[in-house]
């Protein structure tokens, strides 16, 4: 057997990636497609924990992970949501469905498989690293930043102004 | 066969095309949302296995860039159905076809 054990992590987790990720799409009940998403996640952290990533590894579990399918969870909780009222599109349309899913991922491949092909280099590399990210963060990438910080608050007074509940007593009125 | 950057590619174009293939077949808008960070998070696994082959941390960036806007979208995104709710007490996106007629 020529497998190392960095091969036998890669397919392993792609296997756990691409089977939860269709467990998100394929389960009846929303809660359970919650939970195959926050494992197709983790299997992507793996992969950036492969690649040495792990800032990266880190920050999507914790804001995926933790922060935004709690979100979900949160809000099919609330509403309530089970597999008894899952809306269920025709037969016909899922199947044009997966087939037009198909006929893309089979074009774009066709596009790039001829692609040639870069090896890993298995050598620890620095760049992943918090202390190498952080310098090109805050010198080449700082504006960016900083217009991102006022995104993150436009995106909360938005979703704040969204989600309040109308007055329906003045409207009544 | 070692992995080379061929794999990563299929892989996240796997992942893209489940995500598309969701937001095709289900009509629970909250699903679609999930399908459509499904998506995201494909295109970062590929731009993170990128900036590794080429030694250039300005991937990387971006990708943390796509998930602040992810985060952004994602609390927009959930208030809107939230609102659409109560509005019509349903997520499913069938019925939100009075454009149509």
């Amino acid at each position: 057997m020529n497998y190392n054990i960095h091969d036998i992590l890669f397919w392993g987790l792609s296997a756990m990636a691409v089977g939860c990720a269709l467990g998100v799409i394929l389960s009846r009940n929303p809660v359970n497609s919650v939970m195959f998403l926050i494992l197709t996640f983790f299997a992507i952290s793996g992969h950036y924990l492969l690649m040495n990533a792990q800032f990266l590894a880190v920050v999507n579990i914790i804001v995926y992970a933790g922060a935004i399918m709690v979100l979900f969870l949160f809000v099919i909780m609330m509403m309530n949501l089970n597999a008894d009222v899952e809306p269920q599109k025709g037969q016909l349309v899922q199947l044009a469905g997966v087939i037009s899913g198909g006929v893309l991922f089979l074009v774009i491949l066709a596009a790039i498989k001829s692609a040639s092909p870069i090896e890993v280099d298995k050598s620890a590399s620095q760049i992943g690293l918090i202390d190498n990210l952080g310098k090109v963060l805050f010198t080449k990438f700082v504006l960016p930043f900083e217009i991102s910080s006022v995104l993150f608050l436009s995106a909360m007074i938005g979703a704040i102004v969204i989600g309040k509940k109308e007055d329906t007593h003045i409207i009544n009125k | 066969m070692p992995v080379n950057s061929t794999h990563y590619l299929f892989l996240s174009l796997l992942l893209f095309s489940i995500g598309i293939m969701g937001v095709l077949i289900r009509r629970n808008a909250v699903i679609i949302f999930m399908c459509i960070e499904l998506m995201l998070n494909a295109v970062n696994l590929l731009m993170v296995a990128y900036s590794r082959m080429f030694g250039d941390a300005d991937a990387q960036i971006f990708v943390f860039f796509i998930m602040v806007v992810a985060a952004a979208e994602v609390a927009v995104g959930l208030a809107i159905i939230v609102m659409m709710y109560r509005k019509v007490h349903s997520v499913d996106i069938n019925i939100l076809n009075r454009l149509k007629h």
